[in-house]
């Protein structure tokens, strides 16, 4: 079946890197939520969903995000999004996602904004 | 000439995970009415989001109910109805939330028919109680053609 997904934690100066690959929809999504969870569950609340290898998300996985920011900014912390692919990054903005997560180029940016925050 | 109309249908077990095989039928048949990337990637995310709440909502999982995608375009448009047999709903009765309203709920749903009626030029329901529901969505076909004719 064509749909690849995977998905990668690393923790990196304190913040957490969830990396996405490939399809995230609603077959796949509940692992990307688990994934902020398990940060969550840990105590790390900064946390940098690192979109350069997404090629496809529908709302299942949009949803994931908006479940939990709200939460992890009560606990001083943020999920920023980087690297989305113009495809994708029309989805996001069809929701108006731009206006309430900060979506930065790449991962270095993202990280500065955290660090400088 | 008359216009010629084709029909494509797709009948699948309801689980999320034949989603991917949903979305390559659609894009298959997108690329067949000659509609532009951007108009198939469109439809890809509409039905997949129509597929998605018919797997969830209306069949809640059953894996023995059966989601039925059907496609009929000719030269001016791209029709496409998301057949189920499961609890209907009433999409009048879904309150307009904002997106800022969800995340201030922590919701994580109600952004599916948004996107469908953002993504498609026509959106209209017909529900039979206890009988069937169907979602027909409707897209105009921008070809790749007419496009590069155009810069």
């Amino acid at each position: 079946m064509a749909n690849p997904f995977a998905i990668q934690t690393s923790i990196e100066d304190g913040i957490s890197i969830i990396t996405l690959e490939g399809f995230v929809d609603a077959h796949t999504a509940p692992q990307f939520e688990n994934a902020v969870q398990a940060e969550i569950d840990a105590g790390r609340h900064r946390i940098i969903v690192n979109c350069e290898k997404l090629n496809y998300i529908s709302s299942a996985g949009l949803g994931v995000f908006m479940s939990f920011i709200e939460e992890l900014r009560e606990r001083d912390g943020d999920l920023k999004i980087c690297g989305l692919v113009p495809k994708v990054k029309h989805t996001f903005e069809i929701l108006g996602f731009q206006d309430i997560f900060e979506m930065l180029d790449d991962q270095p940016t993202a990280m500065r904004h955290f660090t400088a925050s | 000439m008359a216009a010629i109309e084709r029909k494509f249908t797709l009948q699948v077990p309801s689980s999320t995970e034949n989603l991917a095989l949903i979305r390559d039928f659609v894009t298959s048949v997108g690329r067949q009415a000659r509609m532009n990337d951007d108009d198939i990637s469109n439809l890809e995310l509409a039905v997949d989001e129509a597929c998605a709440n018919v797997i969830e909502h209306a069949y809640g999982h059953d894996i023995s109910k059966e989601v039925i995608v059907r496609a009929i375009f000719d030269e001016e448009e791209l029709r496409i109805s998301v057949i189920d047999t499961g609890l209907g709903f009433d999409p009048a009765k879904i309150e307009p939330t904002t997106v800022e309203q969800l995340v201030s709920q922590r919701k994580s749903g109600g952004l599916g028919i948004r996107l469908i009626k953002s993504l498609m030029d026509v959106v209209s329901y017909e529900i039979i109680p206890g009988q069937k529901n169907e979602l027909h969505m409707t897209k105009k076909i921008r070809k790749e053609e007419a496009d590069q004719q155009d810069q």
